[in-house]
């Protein structure tokens, strides 16, 4: 694969959410708000493309029976570390992820591509992946928390489209993130498939 | 490069390495941000306080601490007081808040120091419950009639979809206002509002 078709793989081909479905919790569980969901899509993405790069430099030293508990280390660590930063530079991000940031650890997709991507391609490529993979996820949860936004609020990034008390809370609730994603994922698949 | 082989020693030496460079990583992160995010929550403290008190330029005094952990703030406005939910039962846990109260106990303003409930909705309280919101609690006085959510038979509307939260923290609205009654500040002030009002009685004396 040359390396433009890796970095839009993860976009469109294969979109972690939308196509793989992986990452399904702090898919759902973020995505309450547009901005909620582009920060956890951002947060994912510096731990994904740094531990993709790591991963992938240090594969020949990793013997394959403990490859799982080093990959679950290198990122905790990483995800431990962006969550100091995030507390001491982005209070603000903070303040409305908290909970999830370090839920990132057990995000599927990281795993998945440390996993399937990076221990078996070079750092560069690996990057590349990183980079891909985590656009396509914060595309994901930043249009699908726009839509619940709309749809529950009324309002997305702080602009006003209608009232709040036509809003349709469900929307904001658990139940209408699986609605709206799965109308999402109906949409682009149908789009996909033409 | 040749994959390592997947012998006893060899997992052992490199678990440990990699385990070693990643507490070496966390101890160098930890060691670069601990400054900032302590003057964050020092900053963060200091203008809640302010906040809750309705006051820019309020002296921040030495703080009182309780056996609870409960934390006061005696100012000449009023008391700030630090206070958490008395059975830890938000959604998330660790809901910290800092209410201010007048001399008349009446609550002034509040703010959330520590949170985590759910984003969109446990997360609102910090806005549902000031004044003009739908379950604004600024000036009422938990010290006289504790406060609780219309669901329980209380007056203060609970955060929609989120009612957990809203028990917790007016929970938590309620312990700082029993731990502001036996404030110095305050029975200092109570008493001598009540001078003010008997003024004839020379209670001076």
């Amino acid at each position: 694969m040359n390396n433009l078709k890796v970095l839009i793989n993860g976009i469109v081909k294969e979109n972690p959410t939308f196509v793989l479905l992986l990452g399904m919790c702090p898919t759902l569980g973020t995505t309450s708000s547009a901005l909620n969901g582009m920060s956890m899509g951002l947060a994912t993405m510096a731990v994904l493309i740094v531990s993709n790069f790591i991963i992938s430099s240090i594969k020949s030293l990793i013997p394959d029976m403990v490859r799982i508990p080093a990959f679950i280390v290198v990122i905790a660590s990483l995800v431990t570390i962006l969550q100091m930063f995030i507390k001491a530079y982005a209070p603000e991000i903070d303040k409305s992820l908290g909970l999830f940031i370090p839920l990132i650890v057990v995000n599927c997709i990281i795993l998945g591509r440390a996993e399937a991507f990076a221990a078996k391609n070079n750092p560069f490529s690996s990057i590349l992946d990183g980079i891909g993979m985590g656009l396509g996820f914060t595309i994901a949860l930043t249009l699908l928390g726009a839509v619940r936004e709309i749809l529950g609020t009324g309002s997305v990034f702080g602009f006003t489209c209608f009232s709040e008390n036509y809003g349709a809370l469900v929307f904001v609730l658990a139940p209408g993130a699986f609605i709206a994603l799965g109308y999402l994922i109906a949409i682009i698949n149908k789009v996909r498939g033409n | 490069m040749k994959k390592l082989k997947s012998s006893l020693v060899n997992m052992v030496i490199v678990l440990t390495v990699i385990t070693l460079c990643a507490g070496a990583a966390l101890a160098f992160a930890n060691d670069m941000t601990r400054g900032p995010i302590e003057a964050i929550n020092k900053k963060n403290l200091e203008d809640g306080i302010r906040k809750v008190l309705g006051d820019d330029k309020v002296a921040i005094p030495e703080p009182r601490t309780l056996e609870d952990g409960t934390v006061i703030y005696e100012t000449e406005k009023g008391a700030a007081v630090q206070a958490q939910d008395p059975q830890n039962a938000s959604f998330g846990g660790d809901l910290t808040i800092l209410v201010g109260f007048n001399k008349q106990g009446d609550i002034m303003g509040y703010t959330i120091l520590k949170t985590n409930e759910t984003p969109g909705l446990g997360a609102k309280a910090g806005d549902w419950f000031q004044a003009g919101q739908k379950g604004d609690i600024i000036g009422k006085n938990p010290g006289q009639k504790p406060l609780s959510v219309t669901k329980d038979g209380g007056e203060v509307d609970a955060i929609t979809a989120s009612t957990i939260t809203s028990r917790s923290f007016l929970r938590a609205v309620n312990a700082a206002a029993a731990a502001c009654t036996d404030s110095e500040a305050l029975t200092d002030a109570l008493s001598a509002a009540t001078c003010q009002d008997d003024a004839h009685k020379k209670c001076n004396d």
